[in-house]
C-alpha cells in the first residue's frame, strides 16, 4: 500500500512567534520544527505499514521553505521511506487554498492509497487543509480520527466527537486526519537517524507540478491579512497565599466583586 | 441588499445558540438567509425568524443522512451559485470547518476560520499564536466563507420574514464516499457546552485524578468543566473536555484553573478568557502570570471551601 503523509514545518510554539512586515508568519527568523500534531500522522502511517507487513511504502510530503526539509528529515528518522519537498519562492505567503493546491498536485504525482495528515498545524491551527485536500483530489475525507484501521479497500476510523463516538468508513483512496489521541508518536532511534541520511528526498518546484507562480503565493491568496496586533500583556493580578481557609474566602470575595455570584 | 447564507447548526431540529449569533452577524453584512439541512419543524422556523432570518432554505436530508460533510458542502455550493450571497457564515465546529473547507475549494472562494468577530466588509478578527496576537483579515476572491467561533456576537432578536423555500439538491456519488456506520451518543453532563459556556472551571494534574471538587465548583457557578492535557492523558477526564492547543479553545467570561501549571499548549486554549483565576500549590506555576486573581494553596481544601462560599452567598 502507498501511504502518503503530509507534514508542515512550523515556528516553535514555545518560541517568540511573530509576523513579518507583510503580515505573513515569520518562518525563517523563528526556530522551527516538524509540527507536533503531524508526528501523530507519521506514527499512524508507520503503524499501518507495520500492520500490513507487506511492501507498503511511506512517503512524506511537505510544502515550505528550505528549512522545511528538517521536518521531512525528522519523519524519515522516525521511519518513513522517502520524502518529497515542494519548495519555490513563489509559494511564500500562500493561504490554505494555495497550499492545498500545491500539496494536491504533488500528491497526484505519487501513488497514493491513503493520505494521512495531522488534525491541524500548530501555527495557523485552521484544521481545514485535510478537507481541502480531499476536495481537490476528489476523494473521501475523514478528519479527527482517534483510531485508523485499513481493511482491504476501505479505511475505518473512530472519531470521538463532543456528542457521540462515531465509526466512519470510507473507500480508499481517502484522506484521513488524526488527532493526538491516536497514539503517542515514536522518537527516532539512533539507527533511524543514521538510516534517514541515506533516504531519498525529491525536491520539486511549482514548474515541476505544472502550477504557475501567479496561481499561488501572497499576491494570489484568496484572503488578505489587513493587520496584526500583539495582544497587550495581561496586567498582573492579585495573588494570595492560602492560610487556614483565607485563600478560599478571598477568592469568593473576588468572585462576588466581579458579580460572578 | 445581498443575501448572507447562514448554515444552521442544530441538534435534531433544535437550533443551537451559535446559529443565533451567526444570524446576528449576517445582518451586519446583508439579509440573513438561513440554510436548514434536515426536517424543518414549525418550531425551528419560528426560532430562525426570531433572530432575523429573512429567508429559510429548507433542504431535506433523507438522501444525505449517514454521510459525512461532503454532501452538505454540495448543498451550500449550489445555493452560493443560485443566490450569489455576500458571504457564507458557518459555525467553527469540527463539522462546520470541514464543510467550509470543501465549499471554499468548490466555489474557488477565500476561507477564514475561527473568527471571533465579523464586521461589515466583511472584515474578520481572529486570535492567533496562542492568543498572543489578533489579526484582522478579509476574503479577496470569490464569496467570503467565514467559520465563526461561539460567542462572537451577542444574539439579537429581530423579527425576520422567515420565508421558507424548499430546495431540491442533487448530490453526487463522489460526495458519498465516507459513511457513518455507527454512532454512540455520549451521556449528557447537564452542564453548558464547553466552548459556549460563560464560566469554565478546569482541573489539571494537581487534582490527582479526582475531579469531584472541580465539578462541584462548576455546578455552583453554573459553569462547564474542562481539563488540561495532563489530566486527559492520565485518563482522569474525557478528551472532549480537553482545553488547549489539541483540544478546545475557550474564551469565557470567567476561567478558573485548578492544579494546572499553565504550559503554552494550555494557554493556547484559554488565554483570551476575560477573567482568569488560578488555584495552584506551586507559586512558580506559569499560570499565575495570566491571572486576575490567584490562590497559592492546596486545591483539595481551597476548591471545596470556595464552592461552599459560593453556595452560601447564593443563599
Amino acid at each position: 500500500m502507498n501511504i502518503v503523509v503530509c507534514v508542515k514545518y512550523v515556528p516553535d510554539a514555545t518560541a517568540d512567534r511573530r509576523f513579518e512586515a507583510d503580515n505573513t508568519v515569520d518562518r525563517v527568523g523563528v526556530d522551527g520544527l516538524l509540527s507536533e500534531l503531524d508526528e501523530y500522522a507519521v506514527e499512524q502511517a508507520l503503524q499501518l505499514k507495520e500492520k500490513l507487513g507487506d511492501d507498503s511504502e511511506v512517503t512524506v510530503v511537505s510544502v515550505g521553505p528550505d528549512n522545511a526539509g528538517d521536518a521531512i528529515r525528522k519523519a524519515l528518522q522516525m521511519g518513513a521511506d522517502k520524502g518529497v519537498h515542494v519548495v519555490d519562492d513563489a509559494i511564500a505567503g500562500s493561504d490554505a487554498l494555495g497550499t492545498s493546491l500545491v500539496l494536491a498536485e504533488a500528491i497526484k504525482k505519487l501513488p497514493h492509497d491513503i493520505v494521512l495528515c495531522g488534525m491541524g498545524s500548530t501555527d495557523a491551527v485552521m484544521g481545514v487543509l485535510p478537507t481541502m485536500l480531499a476536495e481537490r483530489l476528489g476523494l473521501p475525507g475523514v478528519t479527527f480520527a482517534s483510531e485508523v484501521t485499513v481493511n482491504g479497500s476501505t479505511v475505518t476510523v473512530r472519531r470521538d466527537g463532543d456528542t457521540a463516538t462515531e465509526t466512519i468508513e470510507a473507500d480508499l483512496p481517502a484522506v484521513v486526519s488524526v488527532t493526538d489521541q491516536s497514539g503517542e508518536a515514536r522518537y527516532p532511534s539512533f539507527k533511524g537517524i543514521m538510516a534517514a541520511k541515506k533516504k531519498e528526498v525529491v525536491t520539486q518546484s511549482l514548474g515541476d507540478l505544472g502550477i504557475s507562480g501567479d496561481q499561488v503565493g501572497l499576491s494570489a491568496a484568496w484572503t488578505a491579512v489587513e493587520g496584526t496586533e500583539a495582544r497587550p500583556p495581561r496586567t498582573a493580578g492579585e495573588i494570595v497565599k492560602d492560610a487556614d481557609g483565607s485563600g478560599a474566602s478571598a477568592l469568593v470575595e473576588f468572585l462576588a466583586s466581579k458579580k460572578f455570584i | 441588499m445581498a443575501e448572507v447564507l447562514v448554515l444552521v447548526d442544530h441538534v435534531d431540529g433544535a437550533i443551537r445558540k451559535t446559529t443565533n449569533e451567526l444570524l446576528t452577524i449576517a445582518r451586519r453584512l446583508g439579509e440573513p438567509s438561513a440554510v436548514f439541512i434536515g426536517s424543518l419543524s414549525d418550531d425551528a422556523t419560528a426560532a430562525l425568524k426570531q433572530f432575523g432570518a429573512e429567508k429559510i432554505y429548507s433542504v431535506d436530508d433523507a438522501d444525505i443522512k449517514g454521510y459525512l460533510v461532503a454532501p452538505k458542502a454540495e448543498v451550500l455550493a449550489q445555493l452560493v451559485g443560485s443566490a450569489s450571497p455576500a458571504a457564507v457564515l458557518i459555525s467553527a465546529s469540527v463539522e462546520g470547518k470541514e464543510i467550509a473547507g470543501r465549499l471554499a475549494v468548490k466555489t474557488d472562494s477565500g476561507l477564514i476560520t475561527d473568527a471571533i468577530d465579523v464586521q461589515a466588509g466583511p472584515v474578520t478578527t481572529q486570535s492567533v499564536f496562542a492568543g498572543n496576537f489578533t489579526v484582522t483579515a478579509k476574503v479577496t476572491k470569490g464569496t467570503p466563507i467565514i467559520a465563526v467561533k461561539p460567542n462572537a456576537a451577542a444574539p439579537e432578536a429581530v423579527d425576520g420574514a422567515g420565508a421558507v423555500e424548499s430546495v431540491a439538491v442533487s448530490i453526487s456519488d463522489a460526495a458519498k464516499g465516507a459513511r457513518v456506520t455507527s454512532s454512540e451518543p455520549k451521556a449528557a453532563s447537564g452542564r453548558p457546552e464547553l466552548t459556549e459556556a460563560a464560566i469554565v472551571v478546569a482541573g489539571g494534574r494537581g487534582t490527582g485524578g479526582d475531579f469531584s471538587a472541580v465539578e462541584a465548583l462548576a455546578d455552583s457557578l453554573g459553569g462547564a468543566v474542562g481539563a488540561s492535557r495532563a489530566a486527559v492523558d492520565s485518563g482522569w477526564y474525557p478528551h472532549a473536555f480537553q482545553i488547549g492547543q489539541t483540544g478546545k479553545v475557550v474564551s469565557p467570561q470567567l476561567y478558573i484553573a485548578n492544579g494546572i501549571s499553565g504550559a503554552i499548549q494550555h494557554r493556547a486554549g484559554m488565554q483570551t478568557s476575560k477573567t482568569i483565576i488560578a488555584v495552584n500549590k506551586d507559586e512558580e506555576a506559569p499560570i499565575f502570570e495570566l491571572v486576575d486573581f490567584g490562590v497559592v494553596g492546596d486545591l483539595h481544601t481551597v476548591v471545596p471551601a470556595v464552592t461552599e462560599g459560593v453556595n452560601q452567598r447564593k443563599g
